[in-house]
């Protein structure tokens, strides 16, 4: 499954070309270097197009080797890897979470970030998100923050306004439902979301904790806060949606089942990443031209508001790679500007680089893309810097917990006390 | 006894043990290469991970060996918290595994009771002689052919509660009024788990008891029917004692697969509680928390609970497995 698009002819005009410029003598040519990367939408239809200026320029060959979509499934592997120092893969696609846990695996990229101007152009969360300890694990690629999804038709239809808080939306979502199922539509639900026991759990539900004021299960300072009332009424609140706005089913739902209820014109409100908007706008889609996006809902607790997951992908230089001059060259490359606004153009992912989204050209193409400026003011992220190397474990312990409260196994005040126990023997051995 | 040996006897003797332990020496060599293979895939592998559950080894000290020795602690341990109370903690103070115990055990008892039933059913209407039978012979093995993750994932759909056909076939009937969530709501996870791995597996025991059913003599059934036996005497007192040391190798095939299940619990139903196995919470730990530690703990625990199982299978079922009474 290797792609290589490379023809012999196509180097030796690249080493002519490289030559005739003088453009990168620093560099060492004809070396080739491998990507590890998930393998999820356009992404590796895209690669070769998007990796070839690079190649171009300098001369080096990039080779994608596509791995599984489940990011935690691509962890477990990438870990062994570089446990066992392996040298195979010089660059690492890796998600917003896993920098603190992989960080000593990796080449600290922040002196090759400055110097190439990356630190500026970004958005400081991202930047912040992959440091640790002064030192840039990975360089941003792209970034992902949830919206929530409606139907502009329906909504209009039955005289309702988007809905800002969780209130409003389960309200609508239950008049509507009602509604439209008097008059015949039996299969409409008000709202779909994620609620398998996965990572995508954890971050519907740190969504309804923070945005209800109930903090964001472990504090930047390594406090454990979960155990709260506005975090257990955020909980409660999600339960009470099983069976009645959002079909039973939801709670065995990941990304791609909830997209199928809303796509085939069957659900009113959708929590989604941004990937479901070009893919709800396809000639395939019932909702083509019917819907729009905007913040997710605020609780109402104290200190509520909005609150988004901070998702995204980076790119990280393997420090066990025998090529690691070329690799962070090309980290650098996907990182910038011209990379992020091919990608954007190519595969619909978000940009990290601010200006980018003032980019006439990428606004024509994706209007909706300004769209998202607002939702990432309130991203937030997951604990994965206070948690280390035990974040996956915390991540498991929290939507395990969650999972039962919504599937009505566990009240939320008992299902919280026993997962602050757990979190507590785990983060204080 | 040896006074009544004669001198000739005596020298035939000795000559026979020198040829048979000639004989043993070439058998070792030929099976030596075979014993080599065996230690290094499986004795070495089970040996380190009976290792690794004594330390405190993660996915980062696997392979630079920093992990220390902490004996029993991913057994059992305790820690008293702030508050005074004793928190106890391991594998086996762990609710989560005792259920993945109590649901692998159920999943096995149930999968390879009703395996072996329909397995034998099967296997009878294929051993009788009928048009076609060569293609029914290889269409049924179909499902077993089929990688579990892709009909997990080919189930996982059908079962869909929104979508899926088999809701839809059950309202059509109007067996149920509305749609069933089957691998999401925790009381029904564990039946689609069955329903897939008996659709699955099914074949595979009736293909072993086929073979178990073709052994027997044709001239036993003639008889019982020239005597006027009923036919149901005749499947009770002849076909099933017959068929007997192929029922239970089949059986124990069965039972150590299903005991050791993974694959179709971890695409079909992730992390639900009411299917989650032994197997996945090893994988859980060893692959996705890099927890070897613990991880390797529950894998030697399984291996000791299958090692149980077998025993006891083989001591209660009297099952030959060395072929030596037959």
């Amino acid at each position: 499954m290797i792609h290589r698009t490379k023809a012999i002819a196509l180097r030796s005009s690249a080493l002519a070309a490289v030559a005739a410029l003088g453009a990168s003598g620093a560099f060492a040519q004809g070396v080739e270097v491998t990507i590890v990367s998930g393998a999820v939408g356009a992404a590796v239809a895209n690669f070769d197009a998007l990796v070839k200026p690079w190649e171009e320029r300098t001369g080096n060959d990039a080779v994608l080797v596509p791995m599984p979509a489940s990011t935690t499934d691509q962890f477990g592997q990438y870990r062994l890897w570089l446990a066992a120092q392996n040298g195979d893969i010089d660059l690492y696609q890796t998600d917003v979470i896993w920098a603190p846990q992989l960080a000593e695996h990796f080449v600290d990229l922040m002196p090759a970030a400055q110097e190439a101007g990356l630190i500026e152009q970004n958005f400081p969360s991202i930047i912040e998100s992959q440091t640790v300890e002064g030192q840039l694990i990975a360089i941003p690629m792209f970034t992902d923050a949830p919206a929530l999804y409606y139907r502009t038709d329906l909504l209009e239809k039955h005289g309702a306004s988007v809905p800002t808080t969780w209130e409003e939306l389960q309200q609508t979502a239950q008049t509507i439902q009602d509604a439209e199922r008097a008059e015949g539509n039996s299969e409409i639900w008000g709202f779909v979301w994620q609620g398998n026991a996965y990572e995508g759990l954890t971050c519907d539900a740190l969504e309804w904790i923070k945005s209800n004021g109930g903090g964001q299960i472990i504090e930047p300072d390594g406090t454990i806060s979960v155990n709260n009332e506005q975090a257990a009424a955020a909980l409660d609140m999600a339960a009470g949606w099983v069976g009645t706005i959002s079909p039973e089913g939801v709670l065995a739902y990941q990304e791609e089942e909830s997209r199928g209820l809303w796509q085939t014109g069957n659900a009113v409100f959708m929590r989604n990443w941004p990937y479901a908007y070009f893919l709800s706008n396809g000639a395939d889609s019932a909702v083509a031209g019917k819907f729009d996006v905007a913040p997710l809902p605020a609780g109402s607790g104290e200190g509520a508001q909005s609150a988004a997951t901070l998702g995204g992908w980076n790119m990280a230089v393997s420090k066990y790679s025998a090529n690691q001059e070329v690799a962070i060259d090309l980290a650098l490359y996907l990182g910038s500007a011209e990379a992020q606004k091919q990608r954007a153009l190519n595969e619909g992912n978000l940009p990290t680089i601010q200006s980018l989204y003032e980019d006439p050209e990428i606004l024509e193409a994706y209007p909706y893309f300004a769209r998202w400026q607002e939702v990432f003011q309130t991203a937030v992220p997951r604990p994965s810097a206070p948690t280390q190397q035990n974040y996956n474990e915390v991540s498991t312990m929290f939507f395990t917990a969650v999972h039962s409260v919504i599937s009505g196994e566990e009240d939320a005040a008992t299902a919280l006390e026993d997962l602050e126990a757990d979190l507590e023997d785990l983060l204080q051995e | 006894m040896t006074t009544t040996v004669t001198a000739p006897g005596l020298r035939a003797a000795r000559q026979e043990t020198g040829l048979q332990q000639q004989r043993a020496r070439a058998a070792f060599w030929f099976l030596a290469p075979m014993l080599l293979m065996l230690f290094f895939v499986a004795a070495w592998p089970l040996f380190r991970s009976i290792m690794f559950s004594f330390t405190d080894a993660t996915a980062n000290t696997i392979f630079n060996g920093q992990s220390e020795w902490v004996g029993f602690d991913n057994y059992l341990t305790w820690r008293v918290r702030d508050n005074g109370d004793i928190r106890w903690r391991g594998v086996l103070a762990d609710p989560d595994w005792w259920n993945a115990v109590w649901n692998t055990v159920r999943f096995a008892f149930v999968s390879v009771t009703l395996e072996t039933v329909l397995g034998l059913l099967v296997a009878l209407v294929l051993n009788a002689e009928f048009k076609g039978r060569g293609f029914v012979r290889a269409a049924i093995l179909i499902p077993w052919a089929i990688p579990t993750i892709v009909s997990a994932r080919m189930w996982g759909w059908m079962l869909n509660d929104q979508f899926g056909i088999i809701n839809d076939l059950l309202l059509q009937l109007n067996l149920i009024d509305s749609p069933i969530a089957w691998t999401a709501r925790p009381d029904t996870a564990m039946i689609a788990v069955l329903i897939v791995d008996i659709w699955k597996t099914t074949p595979f025991m009736a293909l072993l008891m086929l073979a178990g059913l073709q052994m027997i003599p044709r001239d036993m059934y003639e008889s019982a029917k020239i005597d006027g036996i009923h036919p149901v005497k005749v499947f009770f007192r002849v076909t099933l004692p017959l068929l007997r040391p192929a029922l239970m190798v089949a059986v124990i095939f069965r039972l150590l697969d299903a005991l050791r299940i993974f694959d179709l619990i971890y695409v079909l139903t992730p992390r639900s509680e009411g299917t989650v196995t032994m197997s996945v919470l090893s994988y859980l730990n060893l692959q996705q928390f890099g927890d070897y530690g613990e991880g390797s703990a529950q894998s030697t625990l399984l291996f000791l609970i299958i090692a149980v199982f077998v025993v006891l299978y083989i001591w209660l079922g009297r099952v030959d497995l060395s072929g030596e009474r037959s």
